[in-house]
């Protein structure tokens, strides 16, 4: 009979509830150019260093193709690896599920925006399973619209 | 309804196809014919993932689709049928079971022994091959990645 604390289920034995010791790396897969684009202003914003988030574009590559490449920029990495792609659709999410398909450090969050991406840059220390609720939630709240009952009130400037 | 549209593309269902030609012809569901993932229930749930809400996921090898393509012209809703290579689809053009119909070529990415002709399309030996083997079973061949770009009649493809 196995122990509890054996449990898949149980957060003690479950190693993305634990502390991690290396950071997690993180890797945006998306269509054309945008996950290069979207890193230069990543790194633009928070001086993180190339490795921290490495972009990868489906361009010219072929499934095959794409999933090897992801999944050798996540077997580079030291610690745990989170996977952000474009949307939940298509062959950038398909190539992330692959890659994620065995058990592991992993993580796949798909429909990633900027917010999520720098949010994820200052908490890539934090354990997996906690760091995937926290990067959905901030993605979630970082789109919003333009309040224009406030963008059309007269306002004075500050100080005046 | 008949089947609206053959589509040769490695990526099979992805963003070009739910989204570029999904919004032009409104599928009730994709019918990917193909021998290896007609046998890999896990693929087929990660493909089945990555396909729009609403719309369903079919997977047939391609001897058993060429012999129901009848059946399949009859069903309700729209469906676009989806193979990931050119010797595939023209396996599935045999005995005339597509004659008068037409193959959209969408996306075959560059491999050892394929020439890039198009952006979205490289062909080689097998393709040139597949191609002739389409045309000569009165299939219309055309290269189109998108609905609203201009197409490649599959005659100057052949080689």
């Amino acid at each position: 009979m196995s122990s509890p604390s054996s449990h898949p289920s149980d957060p003690a034995s479950n190693p993305a509830s634990h502390p991690v010791s290396d950071p997690a790396v993180g890797i945006l897969v998306t269509h054309g150019a945008m996950s290069q684009g979207m890193v230069d202003a990543v790194v633009k914003i928070t001086g993180a260093s190339e490795d921290v988030l490495v972009p990868v574009s489906n361009d010219g590559k072929g499934p095959d193709a794409l999933v090897a490449e992801v999944a050798a920029v996540a077997e580079r990495a030291a610690g745990p690896v989170v996977i952000f792609t474009d949307m939940g659709q298509g062959s950038c999410a398909l190539a992330a599920r692959f890659v994620c398909r065995d058990p592991g450090l992993r993580i796949v969050l798909f429909g990633t925006n900027l917010p999520m991406l720098l949010d994820f840059v200052f908490h890539r220390d934090l354990p997996l399973d906690e760091l995937e609720g926290r990067l959905v939630a901030r993605g979630r709240s970082g789109i919003c619209a333009l309040d224009r009952e406030v963008a059309g009130a007269n306002r004075p400037l500050p100080g005046r | 309804m008949p089947i609206a549209l053959f589509r040769v593309d490695e990526r099979l269902i992805h963003g070009q196809v739910t989204v570029g030609w999904g919004v032009r012809l409104d599928p009730s569901r994709y019918l990917v014919v193909d021998d290896p993932l007609a046998t890999s229930d896990w693929e087929q749930d990660l493909y089945r993932l990555g396909t729009p809400s609403g719309v369903e996921a079919h997977f047939l090898p391609v001897d058993e689709a060429r012999a129901e393509l009848p059946d399949l012209d009859r069903m309700t809703g729209v469906t676009i049928l989806l193979t990931r290579d050119l010797p595939s689809m023209a396996r599935l053009a045999l005995d005339g079971a597509m004659e008068g119909r037409e193959v959209n070529l969408g996306g075959i990415h560059h491999a050892p022994g394929r020439t890039q002709v198009l952006p979205y399309l490289a062909l080689g030996d097998a393709e040139r091959s597949a191609i002739r083997m389409l045309l000569d079973a009165g299939v219309r061949v055309v290269a189109r990645d998108l609905p609203g770009t201009a197409g490649v009649d599959g005659t100057r493809l052949a080689g």
